[in-house]
């Protein structure tokens, strides 16, 4: 009988091998490692928003049951410990450098936010870790806070830092001013329009937590810890912050409950346990609790912008000018600074043919917990506003709202295309992703469903966005000119076992994403052996040569990359091997999967006879070639990957309580070539209920003293199963033309895309109430108060 | 949490003698106290655990009364015939409290004897005009509830069980809160033995009787009758998820849905 393998290559919906051990409870989380004599952290926070330390008092705590070490900032001073390191730079319009005040580890002159360290407590047990942090007598000096931009960019605004006069960390800007004037003095038409993106936090589903440890025999140490780069924290810690050379330093982030980027950065607990560990010659843990998570975990978005859209009587573009403040928080997060401006403004164009574009940046110091990248990065803001001035600007021209998009598309024929603000895409279709979103939401019926859901007395909505983003960060030396202080290659190893098994080691990390299938499926594809018969490793720098990590949609475009050069160096020497072993010349050696072939000929040998050969050389070309079988490579992008598409929202509004339903969600994203179209689905649909937590649910709310007023569960809102709607999610694929998968990216486009679709149909549902601006998120008794305030407009 | 000693008393007896401790604190589902603990809000000397005290359990039909005892589950009263035939409306109201896990851990008299005004069973308990049985005494609803988080019952005094007049007509609807999931507002409406009682949780810092509702009710029950009723602001809580006013808006949607609900 014979028994065909089911096609596990690319394009094969493969169910999640990592999936068996994750819904088994079997997963192997930082939290879930454990070591003989391993002590407790427990972190004494700032109660205030800004404060100065008078003096820290640890003698009582140092004398509680189980406490075996309480530790300052002054006594990581005293070991010339580092303050956490900003990994990129922006300059100012003038050129000068953007501020970059010091962010010590625990805090010494001051605190700067609600939360922020200042002191840990060592013991044996996690509550006698925070039995002793309680004993802490922190004698704080309260000083007023910046709490809102508006608030710190006053003149006399309490100063955050003293190096950041006025509380500005850059003013920054992209495009030619003077052009983008001119263009704007001869539009037949000006939209303008003011907007919020709300200000996020995370939330992934595992705290954040680190274990330190040490060998005093060896000098080495390891840190555990929920990252999405362990490399990165390897290099950053060891370099910056903890002076430990990299060959004494392993980080390794294992099975990691989600990121979302929250878990990109290097975090003060991370050197707090690794720096302690070393001290005490004992492990270190420390484990968030949620409501840590809350006041320490980098949030997200929380752009103010003024937008001008210039436009022609023909309602094509002529210049877009944009002026943001984007919120830093109290210190410089890892990437904080690139988020508002490289991954932004860049972005500014979008799918559109606008000519020309200006955008100023400044960002604020705030004392508040710091903003760092959150799925999308700069480009859901860069989208939100794009994409609500598309639908202000068809009111005010009277052009609908689709041929408005449509008439300023960038034609499919006019790839590559250089746009205004430095990034030029490779491929796209815009029109055919517009097309069959709105064939498979029936966009064209939806007056019906209006006029139906009247009857039952809902206010129904139909939103549109179509949105572009640039992911699979990115080209090293692009980024490095434009202040990245890291390159952004990624490394992949593939390792043939003599048998004909594969191990890949891979610099991405897998914290959600599916790695673990998806880049199964390259070796399968490409090698011809079985997805069972492939393992990926990864997260470990002591397994993996290194790594760049997971973040911006990089992983496949990037890291998949690297392993297809490794293949391919893989099958070059397999040719060879093959060509001695058959007896024929190198060059008429075919691969495909899995099999060599004498070009023309019946003679073959299959993968594992090569690999057998190359690991027990008796037949073999020892003299001109190396034996075993395997090969590394470093992929350095030529250029970002632009996904994009179309999503369209369909909402209903309770016009007695102002709650929007979501009733309807259509997505058609063009993500390149898709590898496994079952987790694309899942990676897009994700994204859009994040995108519609945005829209309708989250917002991060501090009050004026700097206190967190959204600081747990109770009060920010996080998406649930039944605030989603049905999501049908399709694709359409143009492929990338410069990387060799032809792929772009899915992990952040349903969050890219999604809110302005949201807020787009809200604003649609309430067009009888004159709706031109609506922040998100679009909570009830927000939306109740638009509609009561329409009618008493109307009854006045 | 802090430490603290853990009783199981196995009467109401037992328990009562261990609460006299001004200190202790009773748990019953625990669904408030044990995030409190978690938080090291609380640091009681003792943490006394009613749930082994039989006398506390069961819901049973007494003449024209649905008694219900302090330990009943929310999931228990939400599926049970016997209440879902005398009082649909506190049936619906306890299957809407929270969710599964909640339900199925949530206690009638922890619920009532902590009155967080977000919470749901204080609206059927004031709505319907029931009698709180304690281990000392019996207390009408409308001595009950005394403000936010604040009852008639004193430190050693336990409620043990719920009785529950039956109703001619109920209903219930409430607003949750987007985020906790909580009342923001909530009206149980009732006409009992021909009064009518109109309750309103999680709009103010305790639960309300609506007297203007009430008498437009009495003179004609109808959803129409209540829209011309305007709830005041004043006093009621206001917080990031809606202000005073649309708290005070949404009692009268909620009135209008209640009674709708009711029949």
């Amino acid at each position: 009988m014979n028994v065909v393998a089911p096609f596990e290559g690319i394009g094969a919906s493969v169910r999640r091998k990592e999936d068996f051990r994750f819904l088994q409870g079997r997963g192997a989380y930082t939290d879930d490692f454990n070591r003989q004599g391993q002590l407790y952290a427990w972190i004494v926070r700032s109660p205030h928003a800004h404060a100065r330390i008078k003096g820290v008092d640890t003698s009582a705590a140092s004398r509680m049951p189980g406490v075996v070490a309480v530790f300052t900032g002054a006594d990581m001073a005293k070991d010339n410990v580092g303050g956490l390191p900003c990994g990129w730079q922006i300059h100012n319009k003038d050129g000068s450098p953007m501020a970059e005040p010091p962010h010590p580890v625990l805090a010494l002159d001051k605190v700067r936010h609600v939360g922020d360290p200042v002191a840990v407590a060592i013991a044996a047990t996690r509550q006698q870790a925070r039995d002793a942090a309680e004993a802490v007598g922190v004698d704080y000096e309260v000083l007023p806070a910046a709490v809102s931009m508006d608030a710190a960019l006053k003149a006399g605004a309490p100063q955050v830092h003293d190096g950041a006069p006025g509380n500005l960390c850059y003013d920054w800007h992209i495009g030619d001013k003077a052009v983008v004037d001119a263009a704007f003095a001869s539009a037949a038409k000006v939209v303008k329009l003011d907007l919020v993106n709300n200000r996020l936090i995370p939330n992934a589903m595992e705290p954040r937590a680190a274990l330190g440890e040490f060998d005093p025999t060896t000098g080495d140490y390891t840190l555990h810890t929920t990252s999405q780069n362990p490399h990165v924290i390897r290099l950053l810690m060891g370099a910056n912050v903890l002076h430990i050379p990299e060959s004494k330093l392993r980080v390794v982030a294992p099975d990691v409950g989600g990121g979302f980027g929250s878990k990109i950065y290097h975090y003060a607990e991370e050197a707090i346990v690794t720096w302690s560990a070393g001290k005490l010659a004992r492990p270190v843990k420390w484990t968030a609790d949620r409501t840590e998570s809350f006041m320490s975990d980098a949030h997200g978005r929380d752009h103010v912008s003024h937008t001008e859209l210039a436009l022609d009587a023909d309602g094509k573009f002529l210049g877009l000018r944009v002026s943001t403040l984007a919120n830093m928080g109290a210190y410089l997060s890892t990437f904080a600074p690139c988020v508002p401006t490289y991954l932004y403004a860049t972005l500014l164009a979008g799918v559109y043919t606008t000519p020309v574009i200006y955008c100023e940046v400044k960002a604020v110091f705030t004392n508040t917990v710091p903003v760092d990248a959150y799925r999308g990065a700069g480009r859901p803001e860069a989208t939100f506003l794009l994409e609500r001035l598309m639908d202000v600007a068809a009111q005010e021209t009277g052009i609908d709202r689709v041929e408005l998009r449509r008439r300023n598309f960038i034609p499919t024929d006019a790839f590559p295309y250089q746009t205004p603000v430095a990034l030029q895409y490779d491929s796209g279709n815009y029109h055919a992703t517009l097309d069959q979103a709105l064939k498979a939401s029936d966009w064209a019926g939806f007056e019906a469903r209006r006029a139906e859901a009247a009857k039952r007395g809902k206010l129904r909505g139909i939103g549109i966005s179509t949105y572009l983003e640039a992911c699979g960060i990115a080209p090293s030396a692009v980024v490095g000119s434009l202040g990245a202080r890291a390159g952004l290659y990624e490394v992949g190893t593939i390792r043939v076992h003599p048998t004909g098994s594969v191990t890949v080691l891979t610099g991405a990390h897998s914290h959600g994403q599916g790695h673990e299938t998806t880049f199964c499926q390259l070796v399968a594809d490409k090698l011809g052996v079985p997805v069972a018969q492939v393992d990926i490793v990864h997260g470990d720098t002591a397994k993996v040569p290194f790594g760049m990590g997971t973040y911006g949609s990089r992983s496949l475009a990037v890291g998949g990359s690297a392993m297809m050069k490794a293949m391919d160096k893989i099958i070059a020497k397999g040719k060879r091997i093959a060509a001695h072993l058959m007896e024929a010349d190198v060059d008429d050696i075919e691969f495909e999967r899995g099999i060599f072939r004498v070009a023309g000929t019946d003679k073959t040998k299959a993968l594992v006879d090569i690999s057998v050969a190359a690991y027990v050389p008796h037949n073999y070309p020892i003299e001109e070639l190396e034996p075993g079988l395997e090969e590394t490579a470093f992929y350095d992008p030529k250029n970002f990957t632009y996904p994009g598409g179309c999503h369209i929202a369909e909402v209903e509004i309770c016009p007695e309580t102002g709650k929007v339903s979501m009733v309807n969600f259509t997505a058609v994203d063009d993500v390149g070539r898709v590898i496994n179209p079952m987790i694309v689905e899942g990676q897009v649909q994700g994204g859009i209920a994040q995108g519609i937590g945005q829209a309708l649910l989250e917002t991060c709310v501090y009050d004026a003293d700097g206190q967190l007023l959204s600081g747990s569960m109770m009060d920010y809102t996080m998406p649930r199963a039944d605030d989603l709607a049905p999501v049908s999610v399709a694709t359409h694929t143009t492929l990338c033309t410069h990387n060799p998968l032809g792929v772009k990216g899915c992990g952040e486009v349903g969050a890219i895309g999604s809110p302005p679709a949201v807020i787009n149909a809200v604003v649609d549902a309430l067009r009888d109430y004159g709706v031109r601006t609506l922040d998100m998120p679009a909570t009830p008794s927000k939306i109740w108060g638009i509609i009561n305030g329409g009618r008493r407009m109307a009854a006045e | 949490m802090y430490d603290f000693a853990y009783h199981k008393p196995a009467t109401v007896a037992d328990a009562v003698k261990l609460l006299a401790d001004p200190d202790a604190k009773a748990i019953s589902g625990g669904h408030t106290l044990i995030p409190a603990l978690k938080h090291r809000l609380n640091k009681p000397s003792a943490v006394v655990d009613l749930s082994g005290i039989a006398e506390m359990k069961g819901i049973k039909r007494v003449g024209n009364a649905i008694v219900i005892g302090a330990l009943t589950r929310h999931a228990e009263v939400a599926t049970s015939a016997e209440v879902k035939a005398a009082i649909p409306a506190l049936a619906y109201l306890a299957s809407h409290i929270g969710d599964v896990q909640v339900r199925n851990r949530g206690t009638l008299g922890g619920s009532v004897s902590n009155n967080d005004p977000a919470a749901d069973y204080p609206a059927a308990v004031l709505g319907l005009g029931a009698t709180i049985h304690t281990s000392k005494r019996k207390i009408a609803a409308d001595d009950f509830f005394q403000g936010m988080f604040t009852t008639a019952l004193e430190q050693d005094e336990i409620l043990t069980a719920i009785e529950f007049p039956i109703p001619e007509k109920a209903g219930y609807a409430k607003m949750k809160n987007p985020a906790s999931r909580y009342v923001m507002a909530g009206v149980f409406v009732a006409k009992t033995g021909g009064a009518v009682r109109v309750a309103v949780n999680g709009a103010g810092p305790c639960v309300f009787r609506q007297a203007d509702m009430e008498k437009a009710l009495a003179a004609n029950w109808s959803a129409d009758a209540v829209a011309g009723v305007k709830q005041s602001a004043d006093g009621l809580n206001g917080d990031i998820h809606g202000s005073a006013e649309y708290r005070a808006h949404l009692v009268g949607v909620m009135a209008k849905r209640a009674i709708a609900a009711a029949g």
